[in-house]
């Protein structure tokens, strides 16, 4: 029997779906060798209302700590909260997410536990004492696998590999102190800047629409817009080239050095699909390119590609993307 | 302001890679290196901070074999004024064995701030200056795509999904740097040839503890070759219907 350790990301009061992701491959995790899946949730005083969600998808139990100190993102009190728990739990295993929390968490805690770690996992696995993770390096052109001895072995999950199941467990909500005062940390959030209310993450949303060269103009960019509308679940994103033009935000670039999304389905408009773009987005289920080159490299990785001007098919395929939403 | 940067040599990433005979390493052969992106930006924000301060001292480190004195050296002709080169056979993929071997060298270094790139392309894990900044009991604020020193204290901006968040943190500290902060300048013929005459130290890393061990190395499924719908705003309705009826994605 192994007991799992899943960290429940929230932001703002609210669970991120990567929550849900990591509980849910804790839950697999925990099934394999019978054993519980304990979450961690931290947040300001109120959070503890999240906590049935962590139970309905597969959290045997809830540790939830509110305070004051963590309505942001608090790195230090939540690392040594996290560290202390997973120490004092003898857990096989610790699951973070490889979000922009996640990245941050997961080495401070493994740093205070004096082991090391896999970031970025695709799966995990626990077969006897072995625990192997799946690991994309060199932008992905190569898959490891890698085996932790160490205990527990930690892990960061890319978003998006394990989606949410409903598993109804007991959830049994347990309040735990903070280890110290989250109030006295030497890193301080002092501001959360969230962006344009509703608008959907790169790494979370379903469909991905990115936009490239190809586009011309800055202002052409509303026709990658446009089409994110018309599916009403989809994020937007954009090349390096187009971000470091300063036309979108670095925050939007998908690619080596930006973004990593594995959405359903990924459109590339007007994007000729350098290496360096493919890293970012070659792990979606379904991608769809437009460009008006048809010896584009990024018809290579597209499972659909219209060869044709972006300026004459978007308007097109826009209209009749809103058409076939109709009624969701 | 006396600024450590820890810099690492990561393969170009514009080709095919090949898995060597023994499965678990790749075939080096024919595979050009260089100074890791995010590292060159890290190198780029200590230069800056050193010429805003007026005086202070750039060190680079590096760990890995003979050949990464290459990828020191070219941090030096950038400007960094001295280099630490940690010897060890191969770079461990374990990112806390390295980073016990950093936190041993920069321990009693007397460093106002110690910069780590984000992450390397090659082992992608991101952790190393975390795991630093643990050992030395420093304030760490990660991916930082902004940053402001002054009075002893420091403010950067983390770019985070669909926000951002403001930090504060004290010196002594830790930072590791995403994309965005600055562009890298390029060495000069002058900074390349006065590299040369830079002193460049080299001794044995102390690596710590590797839990963590690459068993099998493998290239992905190629993706199965797609197809092209059609030509212009014409194949618009069959691109419509397969995604409703292939691919089930809309």
């Amino acid at each position: 029997m192994a007991n799992i350790f899943a960290f429940a990301e929230a932001r703002n009061g609210e669970l991120r779906k990567v929550a849900l992701e990591n509980v849910t491959a804790a839950r697999k995790l925990a099934d394999a060798t019978g054993g519980e899946v304990h979450a961690l949730l931290v947040g300001a005083p109120g959070i503890a209302s999240k906590a049935a969600q962590l139970g309905q998808h597969g959290a045997d139990v809830v540790m939830v700590c509110e305070h004051d100190g963590f309505s942001h993102y608090n790195p230090e009190a939540t690392a040594a909260l996290a560290a202390d728990r997973i120490k004092s739990g003898g857990f096989r295993a610790a699951l973070f997410s490889t979000s922009a929390q996640g990245r941050d968490l997961a080495p401070r805690v493994a740093g205070k536990l004096r082991i090391g770690l896999v970031s970025d996992v695709t799966s995990v696995e626990l077969s006897g004492d072995t625990f192997t993770a799946k690991h994309p390096i060199n932008i992905g052109k190569v898959i490891s696998t890698v085996s932790i001895a160490g205990t527990p072995a930690i892990v960061s999950i890319r978003p998006n590999t394990y989606s949410p199941v409903a598993n109804e467990k007991a959830g049994t909500v347990e309040n735990v102190a903070p280890v110290g005062d989250p109030s006295a940390s030497r890193v301080v959030v002092k501001e959360l800047i969230t962006g344009a209310g509703g608008k959907l993450d790169l790494a979370e949303a379903p469909v991905v629409i990115a936009g490239g060269r190809g586009l011309k103009a800055k202002e052409n960019y509303k026709l990658v817009e446009d089409l994110a509308d018309a599916f009403g679940n989809a994020a937007v994103g954009a090349t390096r080239a187009i971000t470091d033009d300063g036309w979108r935000p670095h925050s939007d670039q998908i690619g080596q050095t930006g973004r990593l999304v594995s959405p359903e389905l990924y459109i590339a408009v007007g994007i000729s699909g350098a290496v360096q773009h493919l890293a970012g987005m070659r792990t979606s289920k379904t991608i769809v390119a437009i460009n008006k080159d048809k010896e584009a490299p990024i018809f290579k990785v597209a499972d659909y590609g219209i060869v044709g001007d972006v300026f004459e098919v978007m308007p097109v395929l826009t209209a009749a993307v809103k058409e076939a939403r109709k009624g969701h | 302001m006396k600024i450590a940067v820890c810099i690492k040599r990561v393969p170009d990433m514009d080709v095919r890679f090949k898995i060597a005979a023994d499965g678990t390493s790749l075939d080096e052969s024919g595979v050009k290196f260089d100074l890791n992106d995010f590292d060159a930006w890290a190198v780029e924000a200590a230069l800056q901070l050193k010429e805003k301060a007026g005086s202070g001292e750039v060190v680079v480190l590096s760990l890995g074999p003979t050949a990464v004195q290459e990828t020191l050296r070219k941090a030096l002709s950038m400007g960094a004024d001295r280099a630490i080169h940690l010897q060890a056979d191969k770079i461990p993929f374990d990112g806390f064995a390295i980073a016990t071997a950093i936190a041993a060298e920069l321990k009693d270094g007397g460093y106002d701030l110690v910069l780590f790139g984000k992450l390397a392309p090659d082992s992608s894990n991101g952790v190393t200056g975390t795991i630093v900044a643990e050992l030395l009991d420093l304030p760490c604020v990660t991916a930082i795509s902004k940053l402001d020193i002054a009075d002893g204290k420091g403010t950067a901006k983390r770019e985070l999904e669909g926000a951002q968040e403001i930090v504060e943190f004290p010196l002594p500290a830790v930072l590791t740097i995403d994309e965005g902060l600055n562009t890298a300048r390029y060495p000069s013929l002058k900074g390349i040839m006065a590299a040369k005459k830079k002193p460049l130290d080299s001794k044995p890393a102390a690596l710590g503890d590797t839990t963590v061990k690459v068993e099998k190395l493998e290239l992905p499924p190629e993706r199965a070759a797609g197809k092209i719908v059609g030509e212009g705003a014409a194949a618009v309705p069959e691109l419509i219907r397969l995604l409703q009826t292939e691919a089930k994605v809309l």
